[in-house]
């Protein structure tokens, strides 16, 4: 293992932030991973931390085949995780909307354009990430569909599900839209977590690497075959949106088998308490995502399912 | 006229609502034109609040003046505006990142879908920036090049200093002014001033140029001023002055400024140490027309940026 400081960033008070990079095995560049680019993905942090530490026994045991390099960078932005913000702390832009970056641009293309200039070039592509939603999904992998995309190669995660969403202009500057167009297969892993540490799901991010990782001939790691996953498109999910504004209240989560007109949650009149809306499901499905957070606005999407789906 | 463009409940009594202004004739044929002055995207930009209060004082001083229907949005992002915030509160995107809307995505998207769908049809949209709390920045429109034929015979007639003509980018594709232009709605943006602050002058400035795009297209026959002949940039270099060590920028320039390629235009200080930690110098002549305020830096951090002469 090579611990190598990939990108600085001076600041006029506080310690130089320094992007480390964390490089396993030797020769061509076979898979990058990517943990915390914003300050609140703490779970994506941990995440790479425990694939670091897995991955240094693993190259002390010689499991690492030979003309592989493996990278890992487990925090792009610490200085907003330092103070409990999600993007840069003194803009507050989102590094991962400034890719490819721009080396003689704004501080956050700077460190866009550092990061991109060690990641790139790379066979596989792999970031935990996360959802601009508040709330939760099954662990899935999430790919674009640039045209170049194999949703095949990421069914060899094991992780349920594949779910592949046509980009909008706004995902353009991400680091996984930008690693596809320099030709590297890029892969954006969701694990159910970001601001809190959920540790079976780390352990199963951890596991669908080591095993996506050993399937590409990379590295020799016994581990079980996880799972057949489903590829979904995005927009083959039903979305089902809130009718009200007030106090949610979840019934269903993520995972769970649910029929057509089951009642997934209620919104509560924030002060008499009754209930003023219950939102059914409009088909029968797995639950997808669900929304999280206690208080919901009128029209909000608070479930997505996949639809005549069965356990 | 006050009317609800649109309105969606908040989770505790409250909802989150745009509201318009509508100004028209007293007597209506059914043939006028409309224009529309929407700001407040960004909830610390502020700069299009004294415009939008200006133009309808105006207006509503002399409305026998007035031929046309003027739609006047002064707070597309209200909880940014009332909680000095420059996205949406509780939302991730950038506002400006997710027209034209679509009613299949979350709350704010289908938000911002009614508000695109009240804005198309205007014959002509005006949408009021104010940079950030970072930059100053003279009265300019800035258009995309794929527009600039219909766009840029507007922009003269709207009394700034600079219309910038730039090269075109998908992730703009989703501001409301590209969504507006690609269905036939023909939108101008207009940057000028600085974040959080109100600059009277510039202003005053905007509100005789939209009176004067008015009379040009028929809504307004009261007085206008003659309006600047703007500098019309589509093939000038533009000097970009990025800082190369962190500290405390002070500017040694005022915007508006002509400058000569090597002048100072101001200096990093490192306060602990009681030092210059660099001198920022002009990478080309010309006109600065961004200068940075917040005194903060970063490497990288953008201190200005300079109008030079035609490109060779």
């Amino acid at each position: 293992m090579r611990k190598e400081v990939i990108y600085s960033l001076a600041s006029p008070y506080r310690e130089t932030m320094d992007v480390y990079g964390y490089r396993f095995g030797e020769g061509k560049k076979s898979a990058c991973i990517v943990g915390a680019i914003r300050g609140n993905e703490v779970q994506q942090l941990y995440v790479c931390s425990q694939l670091i530490k897995k991955l240094k026994k693993l190259e002390a045991a010689g499991a690492i085949v030979s003309d592989n390099e493996i990278m890992v960078v487990p925090s792009v932005n610490h200085y907003s995780m330092n103070t409990g913000k999600r993007f840069w702390a003194v803009d507050n832009t989102d590094v991962n909307r400034m890719f490819p970056g721009y080396n003689l641009g704004e501080t956050t293309q700077r460190i866009a354009a550092g990061l991109f200039d060690t990641v790139k070039e790379y066979d596989y592509g792999i970031q935990f990430a996360s959802f601009y939603m508040p709330g939760d999904f099954i662990p899935h992998v999430r790919m674009m569909d640039t045209g170049i995309q194999s949703a095949s190669l990421a069914t060899l995660f094991g992780l349920p599900y594949v779910v592949v969403r046509k980009p909008k202009p706004i995902d353009t500057t991400t680091l996984n839209y930008n690693w596809q167009l320099w030709e590297t297969n890029a892969f954006s892993v969701y694990t159910s977590e970001t601001d809190l540490v959920d540790e079976d799901s780390a352990r199963q991010a951890v596991s669908a690497v080591l095993r996506f990782l050993t399937r590409m001939g990379i590295l020799r790691y016994h581990s079980h075959s996880g799972y057949i996953a489903t590829v979904v498109g995005e927009e083959e999910l039903t979305q089902v949106k809130t009718n009200a504004g007030g106090i949610y209240r979840r019934l269903k989560v993520p995972g769970e088998e649910v029929q057509m007109g089951d009642v997934l949650a209620e919104i509560i009149h924030p002060y008499e308490g009754e209930v003023i809306s219950q939102i059914l499901a409009p088909t029968e499905g797995i639950i997808f995502f669900a929304h999280k957070k206690p208080l919901v606005t009128e029209n909000e999407i608070i479930y997505k399912i996949i639809r005549r789906l069965h356990e | 006229m006050i009317e609800t463009v649109v309105s969606m409940e908040l989770p505790v009594d409250e909802h989150l609502r745009v509201q318009k202004n509508r100004i028209m004739p007293s007597c209506v044929t059914g043939n006028e034109k409309r224009i529309s002055v929407v700001t407040g995207t960004h909830g610390d930009e502020l700069e299009g609040q004294f415009v939008c209060y200006e133009l309808l004082r105006r207006i509503q001083a002399q409305p026998e003046c007035l031929k046309g229907i003027v739609d006047v949005y002064p707070a597309l992002n209200p909880l940014g505006i009332d909680s000095i915030t420059r996205g949406i509160p509780m939302f991730d995107l950038d506002m400006n990142r997710i027209f034209p809307g679509t009613e299949e995505g979350p709350m704010m998207e289908t938000f911002v879908k009614y508000l695109t769908d009240d804005l198309l049809g205007s014959d002509l949209c005006i949408d009021i920036h104010a940079s950030n709390i970072f930059l100053m920045e003279i009265p300019q429109v800035r258009i995309n090049e794929l527009t600039a034929d219909t766009l840029v015979p507007y922009a003269k007639k709207l009394n700034v200093d600079f219309v910038w003509v730039h090269a075109s980018a998908t992730v703009l594709e989703s501001t409301l002014a590209y969504s507006l232009n690609v269905k036939d709605t023909p939108t101008l943006v207009v940057e000028m001033g600085v974040g959080m602050r109100i600059t009277k002058e510039y202003g005053n400035q905007l509100v005789d140029g939209i009176l004067n795009v008015m009379r040009e297209m028929g809504i307004w026959t009261g007085e206008t001023t003659e309006v600047k002949k703007p500098i019309v940039s589509s093939d000038r270099a533009v000097g970009y002055l990025n800082a190369s060590v962190p500290g405390i920028f002070v500017p040694k320039v005022q915007i508006g400024d002509i400058v000569e390629e090597g002048d100072v235009l101001g200096e990093i200080l490192s306060p602990l140490h009681g030092e210059v930690a660099e001198t920022v110098k002009a990478p080309i002549a010309g006109l600065v027309f961004t200068r940075r305020e917040y005194p903060v830096v970063y490497e990288g951090s953008l201190l200005g940026r300079i109008l030079g002469g035609k490109e060779e």
